[in-house]
């Protein structure tokens, strides 16, 4: 139903060719591949979904480089800073520089106060050292993106504010982008050869066991699936490290999300089922396996891709939602779920609003994959009206 | 017709047995069973318990025999009404839920009123008027609502709530009524909180439920019967709520199916951010305290409300789409 009816782009939003005068003659002599990138092209919100789903993942790839903090370094004195002005310019043009924060106790609330000393100066410096990482997990540097002159950045920087303990939040959402997007290509790996071998095997064999296929995913997805995944995520056991945590819950993510992709995989089975070249195959004596893997689900690659492309976002949902109840990933672990968790009452959401932030990485995320997805899902069948 | 019914019957049956299934996965799942948790809370009392004790305690709940006379024991007595003893609370499961499942239904329920009411005109103006800014509009809003997961959107108005209004925005009831016996005075105390959880709950819905009637209703705009009844001079809002729009109505009927189930799990999560005195909160209490009983039963209960709830939207299904009504022999889709 979906792929049929919930999109009815306008006619020349279909049309494969692409805008210059010759398109005409292209046409018959193009490749599958060449007409899906034609027909991609032309969705230009999906176009920009890619570049922000590319950027996202170089943010991941690269994180260390661009945190200028380390994630985990506390210091109680510096709990709680609000987000801090980056001054651009001073008296002599652009010297980027930030005010020291003097942090001081009120004596009737007791709450840690910040004022910036107006007096001093703190400069900035680019592609200057800071804390150690391996960049790549081959390269020993400490060379980061930004950083101060004389001096380390978790002391003095703080341009997102801080968390509780003191910890810099730009540079942990950075670095929870590389968690939060990985865990969605795990479990989406997973989902897919579970969707694609069950789908496969349903739309290929039929029967029975096509029926109970299909109603194993009818009854999957008539189920309120959080409270189940909850009740799975909890039972985890506490002494499990942060690795062991992460990959369980990629397959209890995966399990979930599965049954979109068999459902996509089973209907375009049926329909090449009939076709020719298949009944030949079968003739000469390939064996299902073989008819499966080899002549069908290279057809279907296409579908299978977008699919893919559009599970992955609640995948990304799923890890932040269980983070954020606190029975997903567990500090020391960063995800923009775990940091979200910090922002999960009506006090923090008061008292520091800035640690809602992480919202929006999460938000950009999800919708870039979504019009991406759209977008590939509209390209993948490119001989269609 | 009576075919169709009973399939559906069938699989809702199907559906509750593997609920139950998983519920009791759910409640095994963690290490060591209810007697060496209780024996460990004995054990911090300094009451002190021998071995001895533990296996009376195990033989007298049946936990040494084997698991599937566990799950039968189980079920049968949930069957009975008896969920067990919640070990958090001491008392049983069945009190501690109380009012809480019920609350959690009225909120899923709204907030799916809420999707219905918000989706039928968006979709009708978007398929009408094509390509106004309206509709681009529309079709945006549509694009991040489905983007923003419920929980967020929850923190957002919370934010948002406390900016402008400086209120707490979340709650179901007035803090002077949250105790109070039910009446009038608190029934309208409800209404006045509900919207605001619902339509939180609706937004992701909406944006998925107006898209797929915008694209039935386009479909159905271009058919020669409704140029016939342009051409016969009938007057527009007629011709399109008397035909079209009721032929492009059947997927919100069959939405139950697939929306419910997500508005009653993302219900678990908002209820949390916006403190809702729904079984969420209690169901995550149960699952940091490893209060498996009353997290199973609560797991089982979502899940058979939920069936039961698709069940009613195929009988409303039934009565819209004359199609299903008269398919005679099972023949239907």
């Amino acid at each position: 139903m979906s792929e049929g009816t919930s999109q009815a782009p306008p006619p020349e939003a279909r049309d494969p060719r692409p805008a210059g005068r010759d398109g005409e003659g292209r046409i018959p002599f193009a490749s599958q591949r060449r007409l899906i990138w034609w027909r991609f092209r032309r969705h230009r919100l999906a176009v920009a979904g890619g570049a922000v789903v590319l950027l996202l993942y170089l943010v991941a790839l690269f994180a260390d480089f661009l945190a200028y903090a380390d994630p985990s370094a506390s210091d109680g004195h510096r709990s709680l800073i609000p987000p801090q002005g980056i001054d651009l310019f001073d008296e002599d043009g652009f010297h980027p520089h930030v005010h020291p924060l003097i942090g001081t106790r009120d004596l009737r609330t007791f709450e840690r106060v910040y004022r910036r000393d107006e007096g001093r100066e703190i400069p900035l410096c680019f592609l200057c050292r800071g804390y150690e990482y391996t960049l790549l997990g081959i390269i020993r540097t400490d060379i980061h993106l930004i950083g101060v002159e004389r001096g380390r950045a978790e002391a003095s920087l703080a341009i997102l504010g801080t968390d509780v303990q003191g910890r810099d939040l730009f540079s942990r959402m950075v670095v929870a982008t590389r968690t939060s997007l990985t865990i969605g290509i795990v479990g989406v790996g997973i989902s897919l050869v579970l969707g694609v071998a069950l789908g496969g095997i349903s739309g290929y064999h039929g029967g029975v066991v096509d029926l109970v296929i299909q109603r194993v995913i009818e009854i999957l997805r008539s189920i309120p699936v959080i409270p189940l995944w909850l009740g799975l995520a909890a039972a985890l056991p506490r002494s499990w490290s942060v690795i062991q945590v992460y990959f369980a819950i990629t397959i209890i993510i995966s399990l979930i999300g599965w049954t979109e992709l068999a459902r996509v995989v089973r209907g375009r089975f049926l329909a090449l089922r009939h076709e020719d070249f298949i009944v030949a195959a079968e003739l000469a004596g390939c064996s299902p396996r073989r008819i499966i893997f080899v002549h069908m689900v290279p057809l279907v690659a296409s579908h299978i891709i977008a699919a893919t492309t559009l599970a992955l976002p609640l995948m990304i949902i799923s890890e932040t939602a269980l983070s954020f109840l606190g029975l997903g990933l567990r500090p020391p672990a960063v995800s923009w779920g775990v940091l979200l968790q910090q922002a999960s009452n009506i006090e923090a959401i008061a008292l520091t609003p800035w640690l809602i932030l992480p919202v929006i990485p999460v938000v950009t995320a999800v919708l870039a994959f979504n019009f991406l997805g759209d977008g590939l899902r509209d390209a993948a069948d490119p001989y269609g009206i | 017709m009576l075919t169709y019914l009973a399939r559906r019957a069938a699989l809702g049956m199907l559906t509750i047995w593997a609920i139950s299934l998983l519920s009791f996965v759910i409640i095994q799942l963690p290490p060591g069973d209810f007697v060496t948790t209780y024996i460990a809370q004995l054990g911090q009392t300094a009451t002190g318990s021998s071995l001895e004790e533990a296996q009376a305690l195990r033989r007298a709940y049946g936990l040494d025999r084997p698991l599937l006379v566990q799950y039968a024991t189980w079920i049968s007595r949930v069957a009975r009404g008896d969920l067990g003893m919640s070990l958090n609370w001491k008392r049983p499961v069945v009190d501690v839920i109380g009012d809480r499942i019920w609350l959690t239904m009225v909120v899923s329920i709204a907030a799916m009123v809420f999707t219905w009411l918000l989706a039928l005109p968006i979709g009708i103006y978007s398929a009408v008027r094509r390509y106004t800014l309206a509709d681009h509009l529309f079709t945006f809003v549509g694009f991040v609502g489905v983007a923003v997961p419920s929980f967020l959107l929850a923190l957002l108005v919370m934010y948002v709530g406390l900016v402008i209004f400086g209120a707490d925005v979340g709650g179901l009831f007035s803090p002077e009524l949250a105790h109070a016996p039910w009446g009038w005075a608190k029934f309208k105390d409800l209404l006045l909180h509900l919207p605001l959880p619902a339509a939180v709950l609706a937004l992701g819905g909406t944006a998925q439920l107006f898209r797929i009637m915008r694209a039935n209703l386009l479909d159905e705009l271009q058919k020669p019967y409704v140029l016939t009844a342009r051409a016969k001079g009938l007057s527009e809002p007629r011709l399109l709520l008397k035909y079209p729009v009721r032929v492009a109505l059947n997927p919100f009927a069959s939405s139950i199916g697939f929306l419910f189930p997500q508005i009653v799990s993302g219900s678990v999560i908002v209820s949390m951010v916006l403190s809702l005195p729904t079984v969420g909160p209690l169901l995550l209490d149960a699952l940091h305290a490893q209060d498996m009983f009353l997290a199973g039963a609560i797991v089982l209960l979502l899940g058979i409300l939920t069936v039961l709830g698709t069940l009613i939207s195929d009988l409303v299904l039934m009565w819209l789409d004359p199609r299903i009504r008269h398919a005679g022999r099972g023949s239907v889709r």
